[in-house]
C-alpha cells in the first residue's frame, strides 16, 4: 500500500475556541490509483491533504507512506519528504515569480537532486509549454501557470501526487484540459494521485472517491 | 539544492532591480554617512595624537617656570643631580614649522614619532649636525635642513635633538619645559630647594590642543552618533522591506521541500554579501565625503585653535573597518530579527492578510512602553545629568525615545484628523494614511532624527557664532593690534604711538597655575575700553576700579567653574592674595584666565615685557599711522593687525565651520529623503489592492497620485513639527550639559526661527521629491493592474 | 621614540664587549689603543680617558647585616665615546650609563641611568675625584670614598676605606683579552672596607663588608670570535684574593686569565690556560649560577655558588651580576659577572 492514513485527528485554535477539523479519518491509496477527496468548505479536506503532504502535523493518528510513518518525521524529514516523495499542486500555483518557466519546472527536481533534462523536456512538451520556457510566470495565463506548477511537481517523479483544487482558478475548458494532462502523466509515472476538489465532475474521473463531512469520512 | 535555491533567491533581485538598488543604496548611504563623519574625526584625531605624542603632552607632569620664560640648561642639570628624573624640551617656530628638541637618552618611551634606528644615524642625531624628523609636507618648508621623512611625525612639526633645536631656534642653553618621568627615585630633593622658580604642571587627561579642538569634535561626534542612528533606521527599514517582499517566495520554497535551516542560512549569507558590497561602496562614498570636507575641517581647526591638521586624508583602518562593521553589524541586527520572523512564520499562512499592519498593532504597545521609558529617563537626566557620559545618555534616550514615540504620535494625530474630516475623500485619505503609517514609520523616524539633528547642531553652531561675535567685539575693541619683535621695538612703538593715539593698551600675560588649574594672568591698563566692553557673568560692585587699583582680580568662567571660585573668593598669584571681583565669559578658551591691574602685574611678573599692544585711535587714521610707524621705527605693517581683519578672520573660520555643518546637514537630510523614497516605492506595489477600491469608486488615477504626494508631504510636515522641539532639546543638551562637561563653559542658547523654517522647507522638499516618482507610478498604474485586484480575488 | 633600541645602538661598543659583536673592536678609527708597559699617572688616570672608546668604574661589594644576612651591591659607571674627544655642550660625543643594584638572598633591585656628556649631567673628574651620573656619585680621594645611588624601590649611601694598595692585572695593568692580542688597561682596588645603609622596601639596613673597585678602559676589547665572558672576583678567608675571567669563543674554546693577590697586595698574573672555570648548574634562565673554578698552580679548586640565582640585570644591555659564596680548597665570598647569556 502506497498510503495508509489511520485515525487522524487535527484541531485548530480559532477565535471562537478550538475547532476539530479532522476527527478520526482513515484512508488508503495504492500506487497508480487516483482518489478524489470531496466535501464542503470546512470539511477538513485541505487540512488532510496538508497533513499527507508533510506541510503540517496531526494531533493524533498515523500516516504511512509505504513503510515510513511520516508523522514521526521532524521538520527536516518532512522537508525531504516534500522535496522528492510527495508532490503538491497548489490552487494558487505558487510559482517562483522571478524564475523563468524552464527554471520553475526544473526547480523541485533540482532541490531533490533528481533533475532529468529529458523528462523535463517531455513534461514541457506534453504540457504545451515549450514555446513559453523563456517567459516569466506573470506573462502566462492561469491555465498555463497551473500547467507549469503540475510539471514542476511531476519533474522529480514523486510517488504520490497531491493536488488541492488544481483547477479551481481555471475556466471549465482549461480545467478539463489540464486535468486530462495531469491524469495522463501521473498514470505514466505510476504514482498515486489524491485530488481535493468540490467539483463532482472532476471527482467522477478518479478511480475512487471519498467524501468528508465534519472531519470524518462520510 | 543550494544552487537551485540561490538561483531562486538571487533571481528575485534580478527581476526587481529597483528593490536591489534601494537595499544596496540604503546600506551604502548609511555606511557612507557614518564613515564620512568618522573619517573626518579619525583624521583630525590622529593629527592631534601625533602632535601630542611629539611632546608627550598631557601624558606626563611637567616643570615650567612660573613666569612662563625659558629656564637655563643648568636648572635641568641641577634637578638631575638632585635626583629628579626629568627630560628637557625646547621648542619654537622656524619658517612656520614647529621645531621640537628632545633629549633621547632621558626622554620617556613613546615620546616623539620617530624611530631613529630607521633611516637615522644615531651618531649624527646626537652630534649636533642636525637630523630632523618630519613628514613630507613639513620637510618642504625646511629645504636646507637634513630632514628624515617619517609619516608618523605630527603635521607641521619637526623633531630633533635638543642641541640642534637650541641652535636652530637661537635658544642656546635654554630649556622651555621639563618632562617629569614616572618612577622617581627615593630621596629626591624638594623642588623648592633646587629650582624655586619652577612649578609642576600635572599631567592632563588629554593635551591642551586636544581639549581645545575637542569642542569642534564633539560637534562632529554628535553628528556621527546621529548619523549612525539615522543609518541604523535606514538599514533596518531596507532589510525589513526586503524580507517582507519575499515572504511568499519563502513559503513556496519551503512547501517545495527546502528545509527551514537552509532558507535562513542562504538568506542570511545573501544579505551579508550585499552588506559587504554596500559597505565597501559606502566606505568609498564616505571617503569621498571626507575628502571633500577635510580641507575645510582642517582649515577650521587650524584657524580656530591653531592646531595643525594634515590637509590630506589617509585611509585609516580604524574608520573603514568601523564603516564595514556598521554595514555588516547593522545588517546582522536587522536581518536577525527578520530571519527570526521568517523562521517562526507558519508554512501554511499564505492566506493571512497583510502582516505588516497586523504586526504593527502588537508592536505599537511594546514600542510605546519603550518610548515612554526612554523619554522618562531623558526627563530625569535633563535635571540631573552632569559629565559627558550623562550628557550623551541624555541625548541618546531623548532621540531614541522620541523616534519610537513618533509613529504613535502620528497615529493619534491621523485618527483625530479622520474624525473631524467631513468629505468622503478626506475620510478615506486620513484612514488610508493611517493604514500606511506602519510601512513608513521607519523612514519617518529617520527623517525625524535627521531633522532634529539638524536643528540641534545648527542651533549649537549658530549660538556659538553669535556668542563669539559679541565676544570678539568685547575683546577686540582696539582699532589696531601690533606685535613687536623685541623690547627695543616695544619701546620705540610706545614712544611713537603715545602722542598719536588715544591710548596704548599693552597685552601682557604670564602662564601660571591657580587652584591647580593652568591659568594665564593678564595685566590690564586702566581704560574705558575694558569698562565699556566687558560683560560679566557675576560681579561685585565696581570690579574694574578695585582691579585696576591692584586689590582684586577678574577671572574667566572656565577657571570659576573648574576651581569652584566665585566672586568674593580669593586666589593667590606669586604669593599675593587677590579677591575675585568678577567672572567673565571667555568662550573658546581652554584654560583659566585671570586679569589684574597693570601696576601689580609689573610687580609680580617683572620679567615680562609686553610685546603685544592694542591701540585705540580713529579708525580712519590707521593706514597713515602704519605707514609712518614703519618709516619711523621699522615696525612693519605685517606686524600689525587691525580689528576689522581679526574679526573677519574669526568670522571666516566660523563660515568654514558652517560649510562642514551645512554639508553634513544636507547629506543627512538626503539620506532620510532616500529612506522615504525607498519606503514609498516598496509600499507602492503593495498598495495597488488598497487603492483599487478607491479607483473603482470613482477617483481618478491622477487624483490618487496627487493624494499620495500630499500624503508624503503632510507626514513630513507632521514629523517636522515633532522634530523642532526635539531638536531644540538636543541643542539645549549640547550647550548646557555636554559643553559644560567637556569645556567648562555654558553657551547661551539662541533661537533661529528662519533657519528652522528653511530646514522644514528642505525636509518637505526632500519628502516631496522622494514621493514624486512613486506617486507618478501610481498615477500611471494601468487600469488592467487595478482590475486584477478584483479578478484575482477569491 | 624607542629609547631602549636607541640605547642599545649607542652603547654598541659595550654591547660588543658583552656580546662579542662581530666586526667591532678590531677597528679603532681615531681612538687610542692600549699599549704594553703602561705608565699610569695618578690621580689623573682615575679620571676619564675620552680618547678611548669605552671605560668603566665598576664597584661590587659583599655585605653583611647585623643579623648575618648576606647582601651584594653594585655601582657602575660606563663611558662610551662616539668620537675620540671630550667635547662640550650637547655635541660632546661622550655618553654615560650608570647601573646600580642591590642583591638580597630573595630579591634583586636594579636601576639604570643614561646621560650625555658635555653638560655636567654625568662625568668623571680625577682631582678631586668624582664619578657621577645624575644624583648617583662616587666621590673621594681613593683612600676614602663616598658612594650613593637611588631608584624608586631602593637606595644606598656607603663609605669606603682602602685597606691596601691598588693592584694591576696582566702585565703591570696591560690586560690581554685574546690570543689575537686585544687588550685593555685594567687595575683594581680590591681592599675596600665598606659600611653604610641600604634603603630597601623592607626598611633601612645597616651593613658592613668589603668592596672591589675595577677600573678598565680600551678601544678594542674583544676579538671577533669572542661572544661573552664570565668574571670572578673572589676573596678567600685566608686573606688572599683572586680575579679570574673566561672569555667564551665561537669555536667552543675559552680564553682565560687570572690574577692572584696576596693580603699585602703582591700580584701574580696567569695567562691563558692556567685558570679553568666549569659551569656546574644552570638557573631557570639557563645562566650558570654554580661553577667549579680551578687554579692548580695555587692549589685552588673551589665551588662558586650564587647567593641569589636571579641576579639578572634588566638593563639596556642585560647581564648577570651578583654575590657568591666559595667552598672547597678555599673558603670565602666574591662576585660573579656573566655576559653573553641572553
Amino acid at each position: 500500500m502506497l498510503l495508509t492514513v489511520q485515525n487522524i485527528h487535527k484541531t485548530y485554535q480559532t477565535a471562537d475556541g478550538p475547532f476539530a477539523v479532522l476527527r478520526g479519518v482513515d484512508l488508503t491509496l495504492d500506487a497508480g490509483e487516483t482518489l478524489a477527496l470531496t466535501g464542503e468548505s470546512g470539511s477538513g479536506k485541505s487540512t488532510l491533504l496538508h497533513l499527507i503532504g508533510g506541510l503540517d502535523t496531526p494531533d493524533q493518528g498515523h500516516i504511512h507512506l509505504g513503510e515510513l510513518d511520516i508523522t514521526t518525521l521532524d521538520d527536516n524529514g518532512r522537508a525531504a519528504l516534500r522535496r522528492g516523495t510527495v508532490g503538491v499542486v497548489f490552487q494558487q500555483f505558487n510559482l517562483i515569480p522571478s524564475l523563468r518557466v524552464s527554471d520553475n519546472i526544473a526547480f523541485q527536481a533540482r532541490l531533490a537532486d533528481r533533475y532529468d533534462p529529458l523528462w523535463d523536456a517531455t513534461l514541457a512538451e506534453r504540457m504545451g509549454l515549450t514555446p513559453h520556457l523563456n517567459k516569466y510566470p506573470e506573462q502566462l495565463s492561469g491555465g498555463q501557470q497551473q500547467r507549469v506548477a503540475i510539471a514542476r511537481t511531476l519533474a522529480p517523479k514523486p510517488r504520490l501526487v497531491l493536488a488541492d483544487e488544481p483547477t479551481g482558478n481555471l475556466d471549465e475548458a482549461t480545467a478539463a484540459a489540464v486535468l486530462d494532462l495531469m491524469l495522463e502523466l501521473v498514470s505514466e509515472t505510476g504514482a498515486g494521485l489524491l485530488i481535493v476538489t468540490h467539483s463532482t465532475e472532476l471527482a467522477g474521473r478518479m478511480s475512487r472517491r471519498l467524501h468528508l463531512r465534519a472531519g470524518q469520512v462520510a | 539544492m543550494t544552487r537551485a535555491t540561490l538561483q531562486a533567491l538571487l533571481s528575485h533581485w534580478w527581476r526587481n532591480p529597483l528593490q536591489l538598488f534601494t537595499l544596496l543604496a540604503g546600506l551604502a548611504l548609511a555606511t557612507a554617512l557614518w564613515s564620512g563623519v568618522q573619517a573626518v574625526n579619525a583624521e583630525a584625531r590622529a593629527s592631534y595624537d601625533a602632535a601630542a605624542a611629539t611632546l608627550g603632552e598631557g601624558q606626563y607632569d611637567r616643570l615650567v617656570r612660573r613666569d612662563g620664560q625659558p629656564m637655563p640648561q643648568e636648572t635641568y642639570v641641577a634637578l638631575r643631580r638632585a635626583g629628579w628624573l626629568v627630560s628637557p624640551v625646547v621648542q619654537g617656530r622656524l619658517d612656520g614649522v614647529r621645531v621640537v628638541g628632545v633629549e633621547p637618552l632621558t626622554a620617556p618611551g613613546g615620546i616623539g614619532p620617530v624611530d631613529p634606528v630607521q633611516g637615522g644615524d644615531i651618531t649624527e642625531f646626537l652630534s649636533g649636525e642636525g637630523q630632523l624628523f618630519a613628514n613630507a609636507e613639513t620637510a618642504l618648508a625646511l629645504p636646507d635642513l637634513n630632514v628624515i621623512l617619517t609619516p608618523e611625525a605630527a603635521p607641521g612639526t619637526a623633531v630633533t635633538d635638543i642641541g640642534v633645536a637650541q641652535r636652530l631656534l637661537g635658544k642656546l642653553g635654554q630649556i622651555d619645559s621639563l618632562i617629569v618621568l614616572p618612577g622617581q627615585p627615593k630621596g629626591r630633593a624638594d623642588l623648592a630647594a633646587v629650582a624655586p622658580d619652577l612649578t609642576l604642571q600635572p599631567a592632563q587627561g588629554g593635551s591642551d590642543i586636544g581639549r581645545l579642538t575637542d569642542s569642534f569634535h564633539l560637534n562632529l561626534t554628535a553628528f556621527g552618533l546621529l548619523s549612525f542612528a539615522v543609518g541604523i533606521f535606514i538599514v533596518n527599514g531596507a532589510i525589513g522591506l526586503a524580507f517582507e517582499q519575499r515572504r511568499p517566495v519563502v513559503r513556496t520554497l519551503r512547501a517545495l521541500g527546502l528545509p527551514l535551516r537552509n532558507v535562513v542560512i542562504l538568506m542570511g549569507a545573501e544579505l551579508m554579501i550585499f552588506a559587504l558590497i554596500a559597505g565597501v561602496i559606502g566606505v568609498a562614498l564616505g571617503y569621498g565625503i571626507a575628502a571633500l570636507l577635510l580641507p575645510d575641517v582642517a582649515a577650521t581647526l587650524r584657524g580656530l585653535y591653531g592646531a595643525d591638521v594634515s590637509g590630506t586624508l589617509q585611509l585609516r583602518p580604524s574608520w573603514w573597518l568601523s564603516g564595514l562593521a556598521i554595514a555588516l553589524g547593522g545588517t546582522a541586527i536587522a536581518a536577525s530579527g527578520a530571519l527570526y520572523q521568517i523562521s517562526k512564520m507558519p508554512l501554511l499562512a499564505a492566506a493571512q492578510p497583510r502582516a505588516l499592519a497586523m504586526a504593527a498593532g502588537r508592536q505599537a504597545v511594546v514600542q510605546g512602553v519603550f518610548a515612554a521609558i526612554l523619554l522618562c529617563v531623558a526627563g530625569v537626566m535633563m535635571f540631573t545629568a552632569n559629565g559627558l557620559i550623562g550628557g550623551f545618555t541624555l541625548l541618546a534616550s531623548l532621540l531614541i525615545g522620541a523616534a519610537l514615540a513618533l509613529p504613535l504620535i502620528l497615529d493619534r494625530i491621523l485618527a483625530a484628523s479622520s474624525k473631524i474630516a467631513t468629505s468622503v475623500t478626506a475620510q478615506w485619505f486620513w484612514a488610508d494614511t493611517r493604514q500606511q503609517l506602519p510601512g513608513l514609520s521607519l523612514a519617518l523616524m529617520a527623517l525625524l532624527l535627521a531633522m532634529s539633528a539638524n536643528v540641534g547642531v545648527s542651533t549649537m553652531v549658530s549660538s556659538f557664532r553669535l556668542t563669539f561675535t559679541d565676544f570678539l567685539d568685547q575683546r577686540l575693541a582696539s582699532e589696531l593690534y601690533i606685535r613687536t619683535e623685541n623690547e627695543a621695538q616695544s619701546a620705540a612703538l610706545v614712544a611713537f604711538a603715545t602722542p598719536r593715539t588715544d591710548i596704548i593698551l599693552p597685552i601682557q600675560s604670564a602662564d601660571t597655575e591657580v587652584a591647580g588649574q593652568p591659568t594665564e594672568v593678564y595685566g590690564a591698563r586702566d581704560h574705558a575700553t575694558y569698562r565699556d566692553n566687558w560683560v560679566f557673568l557675576q560681579q561685585a560692585a565696581g570690579p574694574w576700579d578695585s582691579t585696576f587699583g591692584g586689590q582684586t582680580v577678574l577671572i574667566n568662567e572656565q577657571l570659576s567653574r573648574r576651581a569652584g571660585l566665585n566672586v568674593g573668593d580669593a586666589i593667590v598669584l606669586q604669593g599675593t592674595s587677590f579677591q575675585i571681583a568678577g567672572v567673565y565669559g571667555d568662550y573658546g578658551n581652554p584654560i583659566g584666565q585671570a586679569v589684574i591691574g597693570e601696576g601689580v602685574f609689573a610687580t609680580l611678573y617683572p620679567a615680562i615685557i609686553p610685546q603685544n599692544f592694542g591701540l585705540r585711535m580713529d579708525p580712519v587714521a590707521v593706514p597713515d599711522f602704519l605707514t609712518d610707524l614703519e618709516a619711523t621705527t621699522g615696525i612693519r605693517a605685517t606686524q600689525a593687525v587691525n580689528q576689522a581683519s581679526i574679526k573677519a578672520i574669526s568670522l571666516s573660520i566660523f563660515e568654514r565651520t558652517f560649510t562642514v555643518t551645512t554639508a553634513l546637514n544636507i547629506l543627512t537630510l538626503a539620506v532620510a529623503g532616500f529612506a522615504i523614497l525607498m519606503s514609498l516605492l516598496t509600499l507602492a506595489t503593495m498598495r495597488i489592492p488598497q487603492l483599487a477600491p478607491a479607483w473603482a469608486m470613482g477617483m481618478t488615477r491622477s487624483q490618487i497620485g496627487r493624494l499620495e504626494l500630499v500624503r508624503a508631504v503632510m507626514l513630513a510636515l507632521l514629523t517636522a513639527v515633532v522634530a523642532l522641539p526635539l531638536g531644540l532639546a538636543l541643542a539645549w543638551a549640547l550647550l548646557a550639559v555636554v559643553n559644560v562637561a567637556a569645556f567648562g563653559w555654558q553657551l547661551p542658547m539662541y533661537l533661529f526661527p528662519m533657519d528652522y523654517a528653511r530646514l522644514g522647507l528642505f525636509a518637505l522638499l526632500a519628502a516631496a521629491i522622494a514621493a514624486l516618482w512613486p506617486a507618478r507610478r501610481l498615477a500611471r498604474t494601468p487600469p488592467a493592474d487595478l482590475l486584477k485586484v478584483f479578478s484575482n480575488e477569491r | 621614540m624607542n629609547v631602549k633600541v636607541f640605547m642599545l645602538a649607542l652603547f654598541l661598543p659595550i654591547a660588543a664587549f658583552a656580546q662579542g659583536f662581530a666586526g667591532l673592536g678590531t677597528d679603532a678609527d681615531g681612538f687610542s689603543v692600549p699599549q704594553p708597559d703602561p705608565q699610569f699617572d695618578f690621580p689623573t688616570d682615575h679620571g676619564a680617558h675620552p680618547d678611548y672608546r669605552i671605560e668603566w668604574w665598576y664597584l661590587t661589594a659583599n655585605l653583611t647585616a647585623a643579623d648575618g644576612t648576606p647582601y651584594g651591591l653594585q655601582w657602575t659607571l660606563f663611558r662610551s665615546a662616539l668620537a675620540p674627544e671630550a667635547g662640550e655642550g650637547w655635541t660632546a660625543p661622550q655618553l654615560w650609563m650608570g647601573h646600580a643594584a642591590v642583591t638580597t638572598p630573595d630579591d634583586h633591585f636594579v636601576a639604570e641611568r643614561l646621560a650625555r656628556g658635555g653638560i655636567g649631567q654625568a662625568g668623571v673628574t680625577a682631582d678631586p675625584f668624582e664619578a657621577w651620573i645624575d644624583d648617583w656619585s662616587l666621590v673621594g680621594d681613593w683612600d676614602t670614598l663616598r658612594m650613593t645611588a637611588s631608584a624608586p624601590d631602593f637606595a644606598y649611601d656607603m663609605a669606603l676605606t682602602a685597606q691596601g694598595p691598588l693592584i694591576f692585572h696582566g702585565d703591570d695593568g696591560y690586560s690581554v683579552k685574546s690570543a689575537a692580542g686585544q687588550a685593555s688597561y685594567y687595575y683594581s682596588q680590591p681592599f675596600f672596607a665598606i659600611e653604610g645603609t641600604l634603603q630597601l622596601p623592607e626598611g633601612d639596613i645597616a651593613v658592613t663588608g668589603n668592596a672591589w673597585l675595577d677600573r678598565e678602559w680600551s678601544s678594542q676589547p674583544l676579538a671577533d670570535n669572542q661572544t661573552g665572558w664570565d668574571w670572578f672576583s673572589l676573596s678567600f678567608d685566608d686573606g688572599n684574593k683572586m680575579m679570574g675571567f673566561r672569555l667564551q669563543q665561537t669555536d667552543g674554546n675559552n680564553f682565560t686569565s687570572a690574577t692572584w693577590i696576596t693580603p699585602d697586595g703582591v700580584t701574580t698574573a696567569y695567562t691563558d690556560g692556567a685558570l679553568t672555570a666549569t659551569p656546574l648548574a644552570l638557573n631557570d634562565d639557563d645562566v650558570p649560577v654554580r661553577w667549579r673554578v680551578e687554579l692548580p698552580v695555587r692549589g685552588v679548586d673551589v665551588k662558586v655558588d650564587a647567593i641569589n640565582e636571579d641576579a639578572w640585570m634588566t638593563t639596556s644591555v642585560p647581564y648577570w651580576e651578583g654575590p657568591v659564596t666559595v667552598i672547597g680548597s678555599h673558603q670565602g665570598i666574591g662576585y660573579l659577572e656573566m655576559t653573553g647569556y641572553e
